[in-house]
């Protein structure tokens, strides 16, 4: 296929619709994922074409959904469950977190469970304080769990087909924020490899490592860093949280001596601390100042979307810390 | 008379067959107990099912190769009834590498995928939504197996047994819903938990097939469920509630000071295993001399697999950071690796 123009939207479907037309044994079970095409619509179109049987709209059942899809995967489907906001996380937690996660080792290597569990988190639609939050340190503190957070229009196709092909399960967290963004898309192009973070600007004064929404925030942060500062910020896009791909980090860090770590979740005990203390440790002879977390606020999210923009990252405050940093 | 690759029981080969089970169950069970006595138990986790025999055998006697089950975590018997290999189920309870899930899951967690065991569990009502799962894919599969999960009263008052039971009706899934009800969760009676004791129905107002069933008789219990399962094939899910008594405590430790003598002896005398003895006797079908020899086989049985289990091997140290991804994945960094990694600085 030639490289299409598209949106996040368009390529989380494309890659769901590619993988059913590929393997009967991938279904898609969640709520208003059918008749109403999912609440974010990715998923619209797909019942017409594959039935009820393989795009399974459920009741309102979150831990259910789950637990449902840990025993299809172990009965040989492919399921793809749909929580239609990573708030709702906490319904399905002992099924994701004391199930799913830990069936593998439990049962001593007998079986996995090769499920995708999609979901969608973050700020930007002034849907407050349990429909707006950035969860995935909950995940990423279990092992057992795979973590992907897309950020491009490619990785919304290329990382959710890598996701469903996983042997283990796979927590696949989208952003409200960037659905209608547009991106060109290569279906057939060799995309980053699993597990692989992706160098989106080189640069070595400071490295900021992002993901999702907030690598957008970055990439503009470094934009104006060079043309108003003359500082060359590298940014990396994490793609996964787990597997963490510091490989790509390291050499970066220690060029630059310097590391901003950039996520839409609250700053205590969050993926950014977790970064942070990795970069620390693993670079700490490299280092010309303290790693520094910018953060989601420790603080739930208002409505108001004055007080939403600014309980979580900037692109202004990322250029003003970097600033700070270099200063 | 055992049939199958699988050792599985074949299906109910009447009283006899139905007796030497439970006895199997029983004496197991009491091995389980002796183990943890003597210190050879790797988890402080035992739960035994002594009292609840006929829900395993009874149930588990019409279940076929390729039906799947989850059970909780007093689920040894259901395992033992559905053909596991008890030597390997002790050396699992004692954390030893010869178990099932060799030594990481234990009591509460073990499981078999060739006998279809998709997982005992420690969470109450933790593996009910997982045969919804399985349903789902026997549908979309074109299979006919059925799937089951066995769970205790208590899970009752978990809110992902009715989820799971509305998705299995509403779907018309290959599902059943065992309830064993042996009047205990922990140390709470089901009477001080529940404001309507009579489960079944509650299954009944999500469309299911459901029935309650005295356990004391395990015919009663095997014909109930043949008749549920055998309509959970045809997709009629259904909900079997087997009324029994734990003759012991919650766990090993658990003297039960919660309950009082009388009700705890009253309790004992609905004894499946010796009232399915006695109308074995009493119908002329075995002698008693006969049973005798059938208790002793199975008493050496159970014997031999406390010597498996303690005489077995731990399991490698290598084995601790193994499966929790799959096995062409890397294995988590142990953290002495990395911290002298990180030490080891220029």
């Amino acid at each position: 296929m030639a490289m299409i123009e598209t949106t996040y939207r368009d390529a989380l479907r494309l890659a769901l619709t590619e993988a059913m037309r590929e393997d009967d044994a991938v279904i898609i079970m969640g709520e208003e994922v059918g008749r109403y095409g999912g609440a974010y619509g990715v998923t619209k179109g797909l019942i017409e074409e594959f039935g009820e049987d393989r795009v399974i709209d459920t009741p309102i059942s979150e831990a259910a959904i789950v637990g449902a899809a840990v025993g299809a995967a172990m009965a040989g489907l492919r399921p793809v469950a749909e929580l239609m906001y990573v708030d709702f996380i906490g319904m399905t937690m002992d099924q994701l977190a004391n199930q799913a996660a830990k069936i593998r080792y439990m049962f001593g290597g007998q079986i996995g469970v090769p499920m995708v569990l999609r979901t969608q988190g973050g700020t930007g639609r002034s849907a407050g304080a349990q429909h707006s939050q950035s969860l995935e340190a909950y995940v990423m503190h279990t092992p057992g769990l795979r973590l992907a957070m897309p950020a491009t229009v490619e990785d919304a196709y290329h990382l959710l087909r890598q996701a469903m092909k996983q042997p283990d399960p796979v927590v696949f967290i989208e952003h409200k924020g960037l659905y209608t963004m547009k991106g060109e898309l290569d279906t057939s192009a060799e995309p980053a490899a699993w597990g692989k973070a992706r160098v989106m600007r080189e640069g070595s004064d400071v490295v900021i490592v992002s993901y999702s929404r907030q690598l957008h925030h970055a990439l503009a942060a470094a934009e104006t860093l060079e043309k108003e500062d003359g500082v060359q910020a590298a940014v990396v896009d994490l793609r996964t949280l787990n597997p963490v791909d510091f490989s790509t980090i390291r050499p970066l860090v220690e060029r630059a001596g310097r590391a901003i770590v950039v996520s839409e979740g609250v700053m205590t005990a969050g993926v950014a601390a977790e970064l942070a203390a990795r970069i620390t440790e693993e670079c700490f002879d490299y280092l010309e100042d303290p790693v520094v977390r910018v953060a989601g606020e420790d603080i739930p999210i208002s409505v108001s979307p004055l007080l939403e923009k600014h309980s979580v990252p900037t692109p202004e405050f990322i250029t003003e810390v970097a600033r700070m940093m270099l200063k | 008379m055992m049939a199958g690759k699988n050792n599985l029981p074949a299906k109910n080969s009447g009283l006899a067959d139905l007796y030497r089970q439970m006895r199997r169950v029983r004496t197991f069970e009491e091995r389980v107990g002796e183990i943890f006595v003597r210190g050879k138990s790797a988890g402080s986790m035992l739960h035994l099912s002594v009292g609840e025999e006929s829900a395993a055998v009874g149930v588990c006697s019409n279940m076929r190769e390729g039906d799947t089950f989850t059970t909780h975590h007093r689920g040894h018997g259901i395992f033992l009834a559905r053909g596991a290999d008890p030597a390997r189920m002790m050396a699992e309870i004692a954390g030893k590498e010869a178990g099932y899930c060799h030594g990481k899951g234990g009591s509460m967690h073990i499981a078999d995928m060739g006998l279809g065991h998709l997982g005992a569990n420690a969470i109450v009502g933790g593996g009910i939504p997982a045969v919804v799962g399985a349903g789902l894919a026997a549908r979309n599969g074109k299979k006919d197996v059925v799937s089951l999960a066995f769970f205790g009263d208590g899970a009752t008052g978990q809110g992902i047994l009715y989820e799971s039971m509305n998705m299995a009706a509403l779907w018309k899934l290959p599902v059943m819903f065992v309830c064993i009800n042996n009047q205990y969760g922990m140390g709470t009676r089901i009477d001080q938990a529940t404001a309507n004791p009579r489960l079944h129905e509650r299954a009944e107002a999500f469309g299911l097939s459901a029935r309650t069933v005295d356990g004391f008789e395990v015919e009663d219990v095997a014909d109930a469920a043949a008749e549920l399962i055998a309509g959970a094939r045809a997709g009629k899910p259904a909900f079997l509630a087997i009324e029994c008594y734990r003759f012991y405590g919650h766990a090993r430790k658990d003297k039960s000071p919660y309950r009082d003598e009388v009700e705890e002896s009253e309790g004992r005398q609905k004894d499946p295993v010796l009232r399915a003895r006695t109308k074995l006797i009493a119908s002329g079908l075995m002698a008693e001399a006969d049973l005798d020899a059938m208790d002793a086989e199975i008493a050496r049985e159970m014997d031999a697999t406390i010597d498996f289990a303690v005489s077995g091997s731990e399991p490698q140290m290598s084995s601790m950071f193994r499966d929790v991804y799959a096995p062409e994945e890397p294995e988590p960094e142990p953290v002495r690796t990395r911290v002298e990694r990180i030490l080891a600085r220029e």
